[in-house]
């Protein structure tokens, strides 16, 4: 009942957010404002993590094909398609959950406990649609740069780790690479980027904007928030590669 | 004006507002007072349609605030000015943009237009050079004037206020009050102020209604409520024994 009750309330949500807009030069440099806030200020983050688990994606390939009638370029290429296919959409998203998650629900759940948002809806705005539409425009753009980043750092991390540990030259790393590349994968990362975008910065604003008390409150907004974006990150990274990939 | 007429609101079995009746009239200041948790909060949340009442009409100047759509309703809000317990000034903006930004939302003026506008509005708070300062930076009293300027800056015609005084010294709460009083005549407005301040009452208490449990328990003026024969009003003004001795 409770999850009912929930999941109603969360469509009632997304309603409000995409009715009754504001005009339309109010958004565009608030989203502008937040593509800095929930992408540009993660680039750094991003990058370092993509780099490290890159490279130990490749380390771990590697460990795991003793055999030696094995190309060693299919180091470089299970790298390739692990980063692509799953690291980097699903695992930064999901650490992207952790840091723009946490930060949308607790920002709009302070708003709400300080009247903020009364506040909004007593000048007649639609308080959902102002704050919350332009961080899903926001992440829907900018969560999918990121992703290409970390990609593009995952497979430099990786090569680094084969080169430096000398289990797979430079050379049979590009092999590897290249060998059937499909850009159909990239296509699935960017779809799969964009709805798990959607879910982080939806269902953190929608636990936010819910909160009731005051900041002990707010911390167990931005809990949920996360606790349930990740959840169902994990269903919908299912669900989409059932649909795309089987 | 504003009407309100029997409004009923509760949540599950807890009655907080119960057949509410009152009216507030133009250029002049509408005092709601009660103890805490009486349900002068949710009364004014209940006028500003912040939480739908379960029965009732709210009336602002003939124009029903309750049947009506939300594009209606907007209408109505745009002629609304509210000041929070708390202030509510938004923290990512400075002073300059929280009371530039009803103007902003609601008004096609000018950006020149708009910073003049604010600096009237904020001199008429008695507030300089603070433009550029965030609430953060201010005083609490200074935040309460930031939020009357935000409050008055698209010449409101109905002015709720949500304990102004409130965390605030009894020179400061004097000074907001004053400045309440100002506003009001001087624009015509329909004010609408909770308190639970017995200095604000007696200063500027032009109508009042004392609200005991969500129900209007008594209903007058600054002059009338020291003789007025309610247990629960007098228990509110002088709650000890000594204080009642000393006043009489």
């Amino acid at each position: 009942m409770g999850f009912l009750a929930t999941t109603g309330k969360y469509v009632l949500f997304l309603k409000r957010v995409f009715s009754r807009f504001e005009k339309r030069t109010v958004y565009l440099p608030k989203i502008i404002e937040e593509i800095n806030i929930l992408g540009i200020s993660s680039i750094g983050f991003v990058a370092f993590v993509s780099v490290f688990v890159g490279a130990v994606v490749t380390l771990q390939v590697a460990y795991n094909m003793e055999n030696p009638l094995l190309p060693t370029y299919l180091i470089g290429l299970a790298s390739r398609d692990s980063i692509i296919l799953e690291f980097s959409p699903t695992m930064i998203s999901l650490i992207l959950a952790g840091k723009i998650g946490s930060h949308i629900a607790s920002s709009i759940g302070t708003m709400r406990v300080t009247e903020q948002i009364d506040a909004l809806e007593v000048m007649g705005i639609n308080s959902a649609s102002y704050l919350v539409f332009p961080k899903i425009c926001a992440a829907v753009f900018i969560n999918p740069f990121l992703i290409i980043l970390s990609i593009a750092l995952g497979i430099v991390g990786g090569w680094l780790a084969g080169n430096l540990t000398g289990i797979c030259p430079t050379e049979e790393f590009l092999i590897g690479l290249q060998y059937e590349f499909a850009p159909f994968t990239m296509f699935y990362a960017i779809i799969k980027t964009i709805i798990f975008a959607f879910i982080i910065t939806t269902v953190c604003a929608f636990f936010g904007y819910h909160t009731k008390g005051g900041a002990l409150e707010v911390g167990q907004a931005s809990t949920k928030g996360v606790v349930y974006t990740s959840i169902l990150i994990i269903i919908f990274n299912y669900l989409i590669t059932n649909l795309l990939l089987s | 004006m504003i009407r309100v007429e029997n409004i009923n609101k509760s949540f599950g079995d807890k009655h907080v507002l119960n057949n509410l009746s009152a009216h507030f009239s133009a250029g002049k200041i509408n005092l709601i007072i009660g103890k805490s948790g009486s349900g002068k909060t949710m009364a004014i949340k209940c006028m500003l349609g912040l939480h739908p009442i379960d029965s009732g009409s709210i009336i602002f100047n003939d124009r029903d605030f309750i049947n009506i759509s939300d594009r209606q309703r907007k209408e109505i809000r745009k002629e609304i000015g509210m000041v929070f317990q708390g202030s509510a000034l938004f923290d990512s903006m400075n002073i300059q943009e929280n009371v530039m930004f009803p103007l902003k939302m609601t008004k096609s003026m000018s950006v020149s237009d708009m910073k003049k506008r604010v600096d009237f509005c904020l001199n008429r708070v008695d507030l300089k050079n603070v433009h550029t300062l965030f609430p953060s930076e201010l005083s609490g009293g200074m935040q309460k004037r930031v939020a009357i300027a935000r409050a008055i800056v698209l010449n409101p015609k109905y002015l709720f206020c949500d304990e102004p005084n409130s965390g605030l010294d009894p020179v400061t709460s004097k000074v907001i009050d004053d400045l309440l009083k100002e506003i009001t005549y001087e624009y015509g407005i329909t004010t609408v102020i909770n308190t639970h301040d017995m200095n604000s009452v007696i200063e500027i208490g032009d109508s009042i209604v004392f609200i005991q449990d969500g129900k209007k328990e008594w209903e007058g003026d600054k002059k009338s409520i020291t003789t007025a024969n309610n247990k629960y009003l007098n228990e509110f003004i002088a709650p000890s024994k000594s204080l009642r001795r000393f006043s009489g």
